[in-house]
């Protein structure tokens, strides 16, 4: 399977994307209404309103342009329009884009107001979605393709299913040269010691087992009322049978399979560097944000395996729902791409449910819609460091 | 594969809980289960309903005992837990928050 191949658009920059988006990119929180005009009135462009972008300082100023900038560099991107509500941080977003070498354009609203810049906004963004619809794909081998994942609503047939799936899935294609990603950092919790041997050395193993730790100290003493039971596992997870961290991490981990290393520790939103292999992703486990941060990263598609039936979706990165729960195939089987529930009842083997997976998603970098992309599912959520100025 | 579909499933041998995969298991009830790892069937009786996902003992526990799934230590026991019966946030607690 070594010379699997999928059809996808080359960018300026090499990197090979699965959707041809033109991104309407707010800046700030007081320029989601301009780009959701410039949305309206562009057909088929897409605006990202989101909730930040005032008054943040220091390393979570910095989070959020990498997270902007590495959303308009996404491969699955063909342009962006940028609009701010001033030149200086919007020029900031507009440039990181154009080192990608894709058409980009930013617009400030002070001195226009609102409808001035629409108007000029929706010039620019025309252009850029008939130049976009003229592009076609190519074909292009596996190894192009860049992989996120991360899992939600777990429950204890996503520890016996759809997470070794997932594994099965990613020491097949860690051995095709694909870039696979993994995060949540809060969910290693209880099989860190299991996570920090599964690094391709020990200087990596430390830098990842330095990550969780700050994350404890920085994160969960400080805010911590008493413990979080009533947040980690979650409500869901104990609906479906999870009972402590420590098992819903070990069912986690399944993601990673047996065999692959991970060579590199991500900051949240940091694209890997080292060429393909096994990254981690410092990210938040809540699924919108850490899908968002992967998004950000450069990832194409996304592999979601869940066990209740988590409906997240993305607007950049196609989000693949996998699940082994048979009720939840029965229940609410629309947001399913995957089934994999057979695992469960002896009628197929892991290599199989892997294989199927490998299938599911090769249609889905060539055009196939996911479950979530049919039903509209398109959170957007920016991570947060702290309390802005 | 297998012809008969399994009600409970063991990731390890050493394993102290199984995970019920079908819906609708009651107090009383025989279960036929598959411990993956080795690819053994094994059989229990369940004391407790037990819904779909959610462990049961496989042997008895004792107050304080770790409870062991996918061969690692999942929490602790907060309670003495008879072989059979429904194993969850009622009477097993993490040991790390």
């Amino acid at each position: 399977m070594s010379d699997l191949s999928f059809h996808g658009y080359r960018r300026e920059n090499g990197r090979v994307g699965i959707r041809n988006h033109v991104v309407i990119l707010p800046l700030d929180d007081l320029s989601n209404a301009a780009c959701e005009a410039v949305a309206n009135n562009i057909k088929g462009t897409l605006a990202l309103p989101h909730h930040y972008g005032r008054l943040q300082f220091g390393e979570d100023l910095e989070l959020h342009f990498r997270t902007l900038i590495g959303t308009g560099a996404n491969p699955n991107v063909a342009a962006v329009v940028v609009i701010g509500i001033e030149p200086g941080w919007t020029a900031r977003v507009v440039d990181g884009i154009a080192k990608t070498g894709k058409p980009v354009q930013g617009f400030a609203i002070e001195q226009h107001g609102d409808i001035e810049t629409i108007a000029s906004a929706s010039r620019v963004a025309k252009d850029f979605l008939q130049a976009a619809s003229e592009l076609t794909r190519e074909e292009c081998p596996i190894s192009d393709l860049w992989v996120s994942h991360k899992c939600g609503e777990s429950d204890t047939t996503s520890g016996m299913g759809a997470n070794p799936t997932v594994g099965n899935f990613i020491d097949k294609t860690d051995a095709m040269g694909v870039t696979n990603c993994f995060g949540e950092t809060s969910e290693i919790t209880g099989a860190e010691h299991l996570c920090r041997e599964r690094a391709i050395n020990k200087e990596i193993g430390d830098k990842w087992f330095a990550t969780w730790q700050a994350y404890m100290d920085e994160v969960i003493e400080p805010h911590k009322t008493s413990d979080l039971s009533e947040s980690q596992p979650t409500k869901g997870n104990i609906e479906g049978g999870l009972t402590t961290i420590e098992e819903k991490a070990m069912g986690n981990l399944q993601k990673i399979g047996k065999n692959a290393r991970y060579i590199d520790v991500l900051g949240p939103a940091e694209a890997p560097e080292r060429g393909p292999g096994l990254y981690f992703m410092d990210t938040s486990s809540a699924a919108a944000e850490c899908v968002t941060l992967q998004a950000a990263g450069g990832f194409a598609v996304h592999i979601f395996p869940t066990g209740q039936g988590n409906i997240i979706g993305n607007p950049i990165e196609p989000v693949i729902k996998v699940t082994a729960n048979p009720r939840t195939v029965r229940t609410m089987g629309e947001h399913v791409d995957l089934d994999v529930s057979g695992l469960l009842r002896r009628e197929m083997n892991l290599d199989q449910a892997g294989d199927a997976l490998i299938d599911m998603v090769v249609r889905t970098c060539n055009g196939r819609l996911t479950a979530a992309e049919a039903l509209g599912h398109r959170e957007f959520v920016m991570t947060k460091l702290y309390r802005s100025a | 594969m297998s012809s008969k579909t399994p009600d409970f499933l063991v990731h390890d041998e050493r394993d102290g809980v199984g995970v019920v995969v079908v819906e609708s298991v009651a107090a009383g009830d025989n279960l036929s289960g598959w411990i993956m790892d080795c690819d053994k069937t094994i059989s229990l009786t369940v004391n407790d309903p037990i819904p779909l996902g959610h462990k049961f003992a496989l042997q008895d526990i004792g107050n304080g005992d770790s409870i062991i799934k996918y061969g690692e230590d999942i929490g602790h026991a907060v309670t003495d837990i008879p072989k059979g019966d429904h194993v969850h946030v009622h009477n097993v607690k993490t040991s790390k928050w």
